[in-house]
């Protein structure tokens, strides 16, 4: 009895969800947008942070002319959890939503490994924050309007030699992580041409005792701490290198760049420098009216980490959106095909520098890095010079 | 008695040739981009390391939680496999390392090393675990699965599994053509041929005197002893052929989802497939195919309104929010465990009798009990 | 040999700390196991909860109201957990009932990952226990030294209560013959439920001290401890109390050699950190495969 109970439930459950999920009608004048960005797992802050300058973005300009049409901008979003065996569902996910270009994601690895949907599906995407190389190379559907690993991961190791002095560095990454070993990889790379030294190990998913990689760091003579990982091993760093006494700077990349350090690092005894896209303060206007859209809503505020810090994310979610609208405006279409091949030649002026891609993997071309360092008093950024590489 | 065989038979083709007729018309009229080929395929695929499961904890008697880690070893053998060289010699994927593997083969060869690899391993690993009794074996297993993914991340195996990152760009399911042309193979097709064979294998094999020596293991172990079965022997058959096609299911996987990496194996994976078998009925084949089928239906497609807002037309962006499908999931699964703690099926196959007294049952006007 | 523990001290302070975690965890295993033959899943969960509220509790309750409240909580619900999901079970298969408890290992994760929001949760500095302490030219925080103390406090209370009260007795009984201590009288849900709610305040000591150290509660947090806390109590030999306890610090102090293998050994750069988790499983594979019983399991004897 329990039994034919069951399967009749599931029997009208499942009739009920094939209508509820065939209903999406589409509307001739919406254009969809993919937000392909993690909500949970290890990246899920920043993925937060880059959604929320997108939606942000969006609540400006909800519109776009296509032609002599006016469509409206629908943002869809799918959560890839920052794990990459999701990232493909959460990919054909968006796909099946009829998305006509995708946005994201923060993290590298979940791009690369919802890439090839993408590439099946022919819908372009647009990488955001996504350094690793592998995202964008070898394929014609993938896009970034962010620098690369080869290029931060040289800037900070000569960071690491000259400006902080650095001899012997030790270098943490994540196991099985593309973004932090890819830049370690390549701070590596420069750092020991360069004539210095370094130590590199890597730490297996999962782990939160992070207490023996610090001693490991400072029993091997190391000068600085370079560990390019997700803000939420981060977090973990920060607390137990201040009470291990771990003595020397900590330097990492532009996942860094997040208020999630700088809460961790208030009033502890720790010296973080970070690389970054953009530098809260070089665009007053924007950062003003981002502030008050933020504080406006408690939803938001959470998912910008509690506070209305701009994070670097935030303002290159920003101009994703925009980008992808310019593209959409010159390729004259919602279909993604047309979309693919008006990216390549899409440019804009974006609060984060002029962006525009480059015809061998449309990456971006960019060569001014910005670096921070973390105020442990005040709890906010102190800018430093910025490097630019010619 | 022999005619009513010989229908049931009947009945039995045309019901799979149904499916697979009806697949192929899906295939040249849906979009490509449709989630009902998502959930068609991950479901085989899914239901494929399911049966093979079931093999081992339903009908041998042997709790193993080592799915996962077999799953690896045949999506990383398979990867491996099939990437051409080009890309091997190439920065595209082995980018930290020099690939050492000078060739590539085609799908079959592929997935056929992937479930010998699997097996292979499954032969020594099941030297010394199958020794083991009952808790003993699970959390043994278990603990080879999570072996045997460090060893896959490795840095020092670099040169052959790219240490700990992706790999990609093997011969995946938009990689497939048919035989000796250059037209693609529908692929949907190709995942439930591949799984239709695998599982009418493993079927073969239940209903043959293995079979009946593993549910006699099952039943009763020394019982079965004393009737002259050699226990070890029958054992690690189960558990090599079991882990064969935990292998080829893991490469399949791998061709699902176009990248494969190792941390995705987790023990997580192996509970998953642990949930369906039970929800589909510990000791019925098709149970676990079905368990499969409305697993993956529900988690990627039916309840995924739940984490974008809008559920069966209700919106409500505060609490449809990231994770609720994942919360009203797993009651659903709690629900199940607690009050169908035997499953869908029990230890029952489907058949059309089953179906047509179902039915009965179910038809409105008839006394209530 | 005073100069290589002064030089490696740090790392096994860190391996004695998080071993005592690790045992208190171990025993809620163990004891369970004992006593209803069901490796408990959830327990590393029920551990992560108890981190999880006190994240709660503590913003807007002083230390005073949240930390007993948090013990209390975490009781209630081990107690409800066995009360909905295993005790329905009690005539099921064994399989059933541990599917079960994945469910429910399932369920607490899913429900976490939900109000969270996905996002990792920053541990409160409980005043005391946070402060950074130096002992032998190694820095370090205070909860470190206390955890070993308060585990071999905990385990020899835990010890007494078992040897000499009635309710331990019946716990000693029930684990030597289920069926035959039910007709002795002895109330065998009385005495499951005491044996859940010590496990998990147990779990709720060791997540205090645990998420003091490494700060941030996410809702996979207790999966790792979880597994290696299981796996201590079966290293031990499932059922032993002492036993769990030594598995726990030998596993703890193992896992931070490891990871300081390439300092302590002076071998650079092999890989050693990948095997940091897996070593523990390869441990417990020799372990059961030489002495399937662990240290101080009692032979049991298959009946026909």
């Amino acid at each position: 009895m329990r039994k034919t109970v069951l399967s009749l439930v599931i029997a009208i459950v499942a009739c009920a969800m094939v209508f509820a999920g065939g209903s999406s009608e589409s509307d001739s004048t919406v254009v969809k947008i993919g937000v392909f960005e993690p909500a949970s797992g290890d990246n899920g802050a920043g993925g937060k942070q880059e959604t929320l300058g997108i939606q942000y973005a969006n609540s400006l300009t909800p519109t776009v002319m296509i032609g002599d049409t006016e469509y409206t901008v629908e943002l869809v979003l799918a959560d890839n959890e920052s794990s990459n065996d999701r990232a493909a569902s959460a990919a054909a996910t968006l796909v099946n939503a009829g998305a006509s270009v995708v946005l994201g994601s923060y993290g590298s690895g979940v791009s690369i490994a919802g890439s090839d949907t993408f590439r099946v599906a022919g819908v372009p995407a647009i990488g955001i924050t996504c350094t690793n190389p592998q995202v964008t190379e070898g394929n014609s559907h993938y896009f970034r309007i962010c620098y690369l690993d080869p290029f931060q991961g040289t800037v900070l190791a000569n960071y690491a030699y000259n400006e902080l002095g650095a001899r012997k560095v030790y270098c943490l990454a994540k196991l099985g992580d593309d973004y932090s070993g890819g830049l370690v990889n390549y701070f590596v790379e420069q750092f020991t041409s360069l004539g210095g030294e370094v130590v590199s190990e890597t730490f297996p998913d999962g782990n939160s005792d992070f207490t023996s990689y610090i001693a490991n760091a400072k029993n091997s003579g190391c000068e600085v701490f370079f560990s390019p990982v997700s803000t939420e091993a981060a977090q973990l760093i920060i607390n137990q290198s201040d009470s291990q006494g771990l003595g020397m700077p900590i330097l990492a990349g532009d996942t860094w760049d997040s208020n999630v350090i700088l809460q961790a690092a208030l009033g502890k005894n720790a010296d973080i420098t970070v690389t970054t896209f953009y530098p809260e303060g070089a665009d007053p206007e924007f950062d003003a009216a981002f502030k008050e859209w933020v504080n406006a809503d408690s939803t938001r505020l959470a998912n910008n980490g509690g506070d209305d810090t701009i994070s670097a994310v935030t303002a290159m979610g920003y101009d994703a959106y925009y980008f992808a609208l310019q593209a959409i405006q010159n390729a004259g279409s919602t279909d993604p095909a047309d979309i693919m091949d008006a990216l390549w030649t899409t440019e804009i002026d974006g609060v984060t520098g002029h962006i525009a891609l480059d015809d061998v993997n449309g990456d971006a071309i960019r060569n001014t890095v910005y670096v921070k360092h973390a105020n442990t008093t005040t709890g906010g950024w102190d800018a430093l010079p910025a490097v630019v590489v010619d | 008695m022999d005619r009513e065989k010989r229908n049931h038979y009947i009945r039995l083709f045309s019901a799979i040739a149904a499916v697979y007729i009806i697949i192929t018309i899906l295939e040249f009229t849906l979009r490509p981009t449709s989630i009902v080929f998502t959930v068609l395929r991950k479901g085989a695929i899914y239901s494929l390391v399911a049966v093979s499961m079931n093999l081992l904890n339903g009908f041998t008697g042997l709790f193993s939680l080592g799915q996962a880690g077999f799953m690896l070893l045949g999506a990383y053998t398979y990867a491996i496999f099939t990437m051409p060289v080009s890309v091997k010699q190439s920065e595209r994927v082995y980018r930290y390392y020099e690939c050492i593997v000078p060739f590539d083969t085609g799908v079959f060869i592929g997935l056929i090393a992937a479930g010998l690899v699997a097996a292979f391993f499954a032969f020594l690993i099941g030297l010394p675990v199958l020794r083991l009794k009952s808790d003993y074996l699970a959390i043994a297993t278990l603990g080879f699965a999570e072996i045997i993914r460090a060893i896959f991340q490795w840095d020092v195996l670099g040169p052959l599994t790219n240490g700990a990152n992706l790999l990609r760009e093997f011969k995946d399911l938009s990689r497939i053509t048919i035989p000796f042309t250059d037209i693609p193979f529908p692929p949907t097709l190709f995942v439930f041929i591949v799984v239709g064979i695998c599982v009418l294998l493993i079927v073969l094999l239940i209903n043959s005197s293995y079979g009946r020596a593993f549910k006699a293991i099952r039943d009763d172990e020394t019982a079965a002893e004393a009737m002259g079965i050699n226990l070890f022997r029958h054992k690690e058959l189960s558990f090599v052929i079991s882990s064969f096609f935990a292998g080829v299911s893991g490469a399949l996987l791998a061709m699902f989802q176009y990248t494969v990496q190792a941390q995705q194996f987790r023990t997580v994976l192996t509970y998953e497939i642990l949930l369906i078998v039970v929800i589909g009925g510990i000791g019925s084949i098709s149970g676990s195919c079905i368990a499969s089928f409305l697993y993956i239906a529900l988690s990627e497609w039916w309840l995924r309104g739940l984490d974008m807002g809008t559920f069966l037309g209700i919106e409500a962006p505060d609490l449809f929010r990231s994770g609720f499908r994942r919360l009203v999931f797993s009651v659903i699964i709690m629900v199940i465990v607690l009050f169908f703690s035997r499953g869908i099926m029990g230890d029952k196959e489907l058949s059309y009798e089953r179906f047509k007294s179902g039915v009965r049952r179910l038809m409105p006007g008839r006394r209530s009990r | 040999m005073a100069d290589f523990f002064h030089q490696n001290l740090s790392y096994f302070l860190s391996g004695i700390s998080v071993g005592g975690q690790y045992a208190l965890i171990a025993i809620g295993y163990t004891m369970v196991y004992g006593i209803l033959r069901l490796i408990n899943f959830a327990h590393g969960d029920v551990f992560m909860c108890a981190g999880l509220m006190m994240v709660y509790f503590s913003s807007s309750l002083p230390f005073a109201i949240s930390i007993p409240a948090v013990l209390l909580l975490t009781l209630l619900l081990g107690f409800v957990i066995e009360r909905v999901a295993y005790k329905p079970l009690r005539s099921a298969p064994r399989m059933s009932v541990m599917i079960s408890a994945i469910g429910v290992s399932y369920l607490l994760q899913n429900a976490a990952l939900y109000f969270t929001g996905g996002l990792a949760k920053v541990y409160p500095e409980i005043p005391f226990l946070s402060r950074s302490v130096q002992i032998w030219g190694a820095t370090t925080r205070v909860v470190t030294l206390v955890t070993p103390v308060l585990t071999v406090v905990l385990v020899v209370l835990l010890t007494l209560l078992i040897k000499h009260t009635k309710i331990g007795m019946a716990m000693r009984a029930v684990s030597r013959d289920f069926e035959t201590s039910q007709l002795m009288g002895i109330k065998i849900n009385r005495v499951i439920s005491m044996t859940f709610m010590l496990g998990s305040i147990l779990a709720a000591v060791a997540s205090l001290l645990y998420f003091t150290n490494y700060a941030s509660v996410t809702p996979t947090s207790g999966a790792m401890p979880g597994l290696k806390a299981f796996v201590a109590a079966v290293f031990g030999g499932i059922g032993s109390i002492p036993g769990a306890v030594i598995g726990a610090f030998i596993i703890g102090i193992c896992e931070n050699i490891i990871k300081g293998g390439a300092s302590i050994f002076g071998i650079p750069g092999s890989g050693w950190t990948t095997f940091s988790d897996a070593f523990t499983f390869a441990f417990l594979i020799i372990v059961l495969i030489v002495r399937p019983t662990g240290l101080f399991g009692e032979k049991s004897v298959d009946k026909v």
